[in-house]
């Protein structure tokens, strides 16, 4: 089958769907790749670099349109602003459609794609389960986007993110508050504390804290009282957070309150999928936060986190610079479309498992169920919600409990220990009142040397087990001594006894020490 | 030569063998250790053949010198990927030793002792004789499993405990009988039968067990072969063979233990036998995961994983000794060194198939042993390793074993690289370790698998780290 990928067409955006690297791949799954001239330039890949991996360049976005199999898009399609034209209007049935689609957004363009009869993915709706995260594109992107809001904070902050002791002076490090750890939120702590900032998270979500704080950075505890007396948790299916209850809310914003005070720069990336995004940092809070601080609002598209922030602008309001950028990938536009294109790429991988160049949409495979949004004319949006992946954790916790519960031996009698010694002391009295005293005497040897072996035996370095067990067998050859004492005999029977015992013993006398020689000389720092 | 003089020798080979074990503490001292060992034999022999001996010192001679020569070369001929065979053979050698040794005796009808003196001394014949042939064809059977001539797989027959009873029953009667019989001058009937029952007593007990216990197995004939000499010692009234026996047969205890505590079973299930009988396995048993979490690699990017990173652990396994692939994880090694990578190896202590079997694989290529550190040393060290390559392991390295309470495994000490930045594990299929349980780690985000024969896998991994 033949894919094509027109170049963007959105004001502003700069990635492609496909990397020479990605099409290289794409052509051992089977594949024909053919790519708009000029498609790749603003993300620093130009026509010569595809072609030379065999892609086939197209001048017309109309032919890509109308002659692939498969067209693959960053962006949901929209009329091209000089050559005029719908490119879902020239599709037709049996051509499929890869791309960001939005279905919820855009019911409109879906009921279009549905009346033609094709089949269409939308990225955005694979679903956030851990087999599909080589191919979810929004945590790829999120990931970027979180970076990159770190730089445009940097960009716009008049100092250094890190403490520095020079000649000139004292610098304080930065003070970052990271509101939500979801991805972005993830990629833009790991960046600001790898540049030396000081970082603080805050997310509804309680288990994220371990993360968090695997990145260096604090995770600020949300402690209130609520009826109930149940700890409240914001995980939301498909790894999102959920809304909150009102008394959340208040606590949350008295801790925003006081951070905002006290940060430097504040990055908010809480988004709800399909609402529009919760006010966090109001114009109050903005107000008191110190002259020259930044804050990045991620949710800018969905009408911000904060209420001031203009989207796609930077705007400076009291004293406070607020940015405002949705499209955060374009800006790292070679590396958004480098994970972008890959992410394509592992989608395609499963849907065609043959490696034959032909895709099949494989409605029973649950990821692809989520992603296809129009199959073969058909809507099929939204999905059925996804299984449950991961048990819930309460469950393990108890059955482990009780796992331990069952293993704990129950307390032991504070004289127990006694037993083992009063039942060796009869033993040894009994023998002690018949054995004739050169048993005795043999026995105490045998006993201490018992404890003296233990007490030795735990002192041998657990590497050197090996050579351990082979010196003690030929160690313990020395039972040649005994065929040795009887070799003198009269009867021949005896003798013929105790030659072969000294051969066999003979062998490991000589086989034991010799091995475990070789195997110590083998051990050299 | 007087009888003080030989007593005092022996006092100074028995304490010259407790310095070879005190030796084995620290590999500085191990060397020296050995050369104890055998300073102290050497002392013991010269002193016996020249105080003791009187007569047929042709036979004797030619016995060490031709027992000698099979050992060396043997000694000089083992792989060390077998040594646990070697091990085990030489084990039943001290068994059949300590029989024939015990038979001659009991031959000799030691005169001059009579009523509870004789009776003792029957006792430990027959003691001796029993364990030296339990030891003998227990062995015999390890080295058959361990060098794979008979399968790895426990063999388990239907009413096998009852079995094991019956023999043991039969060879306490048979002990009574011995003892009666010897009084009059007789017996040696009774000791071949018990020796018979020893003999298929010891086989049975050991093909009953898994492979994945050979460890165990081998460290447990390790201790038979020290109470035989220490039976043989009673029997003859040799404090030198009690001492010796006694240090050996503590010794293969404590590794026994060892060995079981680091795969948190009980001494006793092992020895009753293997691992995956269904009522063990439980609900535990299916896949760990969904298939479509796998996320193969290929040789090229783990070998830039590897160059990217800077804290690398490597935890091989016995699958590393079967594909012989020691030598070139080596290779890499030294690569990652030479660039400035901290490259450790992670031992379970489990990890082969006797206690140290990693140890003196990695000394054999040269691996620095001041890198290669145990379990209990690394464990909590993952958390800032970048990437830890499982080669040829799979129970060991299983985070079932913390996380499923009703795991076969559960419970068992593991290496933990899952804690680790990324995981890359060599294997050659989705395929089950030896407790037959599906391993969760193959399943997680941060675990990459590269298929393939682990020393076609190293070997790629090593081209690509030098290209």
């Amino acid at each position: 089958m033949r894919i094509g990928i027109p170049k963007e067409i959105e004001e502003g955006e700069k990635r492609v769907a496909l990397t020479p690297e990605v099409a290289t791949q794409l052509q051992k799954l089977g594949f024909t790749v053919a790519i708009e001239s000029k498609a790749g330039e603003a993300a620093s890949f130009d026509d010569e670099q595809y072609r030379q991996v065999g892609v086939e360049i197209i001048e017309d976005p109309r032919e890509l349109w109308t002659g692939s199999d498969i067209i693959m898009k960053v962006r949901p399609p929209k009329e091209h602003p000089e050559l005029g034209f719908y490119g879902v209007e020239l599709l037709k049935e049996h051509q499929t459609l890869i791309s960001f689609l939005y279905p919820a957004q855009n019911p409109e363009m879906l009921k279009e794609l549905s009346d033609r009869g094709v089949t269409a993915l939308a990225m955005d709706s694979v679903p956030r389960i851990s087999r599909a995260q080589k191919m979810d594109a929004l945590s790829s992107m999120a990931n970027i986007a979180g970076y990159r809001a770190v730089v445009e904070a940097a960009q716009h902050f008049g100092r250094f993110f890190t403490g520095q002791i020079t000649a000139a002076g004292k610098v304080p490090p930065a003070k970052v508050l990271v509101i939500g750890a979801g991805v972005a939120g993830l990629a833009a702590i790991g960046a600001a504390s790898s540049m030396g900032a000081i970082v603080r998270a805050f997310d509804t979500r309680p288990e994220v804290k371990e993360q968090v704080e695997s990145l260096n950075a604090e995770f600020l505890m949300l402690t209130f009282e609520k009826e109930g007396d149940e700890e409240e948790d914001g995980s939301g299916q498909g790894g999102y957070a959920k809304t909150m209850s009102p008394e959340f809310i208040k606590a949350e914003m008295d801790l925003f309150a006081v951070q905002a005070a006290e940060v430097d720069i504040i990055i908010t990336t809480a988004l709800i999928p399909g609402r529009p995004a919760p006010e966090l940092i109001t114009e109050r809070m903005v107000a008191n936060m110190k002259p020259g601080s930044v804050i990045v609002d991620l949710a800018a598209e969905n009408g911000g986190n904060c209420k001031l922030t203009e989207a796609n602008k930077v705007v400076v309001k009291h004293g406070v610079t607020l940015i405002g950028y949705t499209n955060l990938p374009s800006r790292l536009a070679a590396q958004a479309s480098q994970l972008y294109a890959t992410n394509l790429r592992h989608l395609l991988t499963d849907l065609c498992p043959d490696k034959n160049g032909v895709i099949d949409v494989n409605m029973e495979d649950e990821v692809i169920r989520g992603a296809t949004v129009v199959n073969s004319g058909e809507i099929s949006w939204p999905p059925p919600a996804p299984r449950i992946t991961v048990a819930p954790k309460e469950d393990i916790g108890i059955k482990a409990k009780k796992a331990l519960q069952k293993a704990a031996p129950k307390p032991a009698h504070p004289l127990a220990f006694l037993i083992p010694l009063v039942v060796c002391g009869l033993v040894l009295y009994g023998l002690g009142t018949v054995a004739p005293p050169a048993f005795i005497g043999h026995l105490s040897v045998f006993v201490l040397s018992c404890f003296i072996g233990y007490m030795v035996i735990w002192g041998v370095s657990h590497s050197l087990h090996t050579p351990l067990m082979s010196v003690t067998n030929a160690i313990s050859s020395i039972i040649v001594i005994g065929a040795l004492i009887q070799i003198s005999s009269d009867s021949p029977l005896v003798v013929a006894l105790s030659t072969l015992a000294v051969f066999i013993t003979s062998i490991n006398i000589v086989g034991g020490f010799a091995v475990t020689q070789r195997m110590l000389r083998m051990f050299s720092k | 030569m007087n009888a003080g003089v030989i007593t005092v020798s022996y006092i100074g080979a028995g304490a010259l063998f407790i310095l070879a074990l005190n030796g084995l503490s620290h590999q500085e001292s191990a060397r020296r250790g050995n050369l104890y060992g055998m300073l102290g034999m050497g002392l013991a022999l010269l002193v016996t053949v020249v105080g003791l001996v009187t007569a047929n010192q042709v036979f004797l001679i030619g016995g060490l010198v031709a027992g000698g020569a099979i050992g060396w070369v043997l000694a000089q001929r083992v792989e060390m990927t077998q040594m646990p065979e070697l091990v085990a053979i030489l084990h039943s050698f001290v068994g059949l030793g300590a029989v024939f040794v015990g038979y001659a005796n009991a031959l000799e009808h030691s005169v001059g002792i009579s009523g509870v003196e004789k009776t003792i001394h029957d006792v430990e014949t027959y003691i001796g004789i029993l364990i030296g042939a339990l030891t003998f064809s227990g062995s015999v059977a390890a080295y058959l499993k361990l060098s794979g001539k008979i399968g790895g797989k426990p063999l388990q027959l239907p009413g096998r405990h009852w079995f094991n009873l019956g023999l043991l029953i039969a060879a306490i009667w048979l002990g009574g009988q011995y003892v009666e019989q010897s009084a009059a001058g007789a017996g040696i009937g009774v000791l071949i039968v018990m020796t018979l029952i020893a003999l298929t007593f010891g086989v049975h007990m050991v093909v009953a067990i898994g492979g994945a216990d050979m460890p165990v197995v081998v460290s447990m004939l390790n201790s038979y072969s020290g109470w035989a000499a220490a039976a043989m010692g009673f029997m003859l009234g040799n404090d030198l063979l009690i001492v010796v026996g006694a240090l050996v047969g503590s010794s293969g205890a404590i590794l026994s233990y060892i060995m079981c505590k680091a795969m948190n079973r009980k001494f006793i299930n092992v020895i009753m036998g293997g691992f995956g009988t269904p009522k063990s396995s439980g609900g535990a048993a299916g896949p760990a995961g969904d298939v479509g979490d796998v996320k193969p690699i290929e040789a090229q990017e783990a070998a830039d994983l590897l160059l990217n990173a800077k804290e690398v652990m490597i935890l091989p396994g016995y699958g590393m000794a079967v594909a012989q692939a020691q030598h070139i994880v080596f290779e890499i090694t030294k690569k990652l060194r030479d660039k400035g990578v901290n490259v450790r190896f992670g031992i379970h202590p489990v990890a082969g198939r006797m206690p140290g079997h990693m140890n003196v694989l990695l000394a054999e290529a040269k691996v620095p042993y001041d890198i290669v550190y145990e379990m209990d040393e690394i464990n909590e060290d993952f958390p800032n390793v970048d990437v830890s390559i499982v080669i040829g392991a799979n129970d060991i390295v299983n985070p079932a074993a913390q996380d499923v309470p009703d795991s076969p495994i559960a419970g068992m000490p593991v290496l933990e690289p899952w804690n680790g930045k990324t995981t890359i594990v060599l294997k050659r299929g989705m395929s089950t370790g030896y407790a037959g349980v599906d391993n969760p780690l193959f399943y997680k985000d941060n675990t990459r698998m590269l298929f393939g024969d682990a020393k076609d896998s190293v070997d790629a991994v090593l081209k690509f780290l030098s290209a």
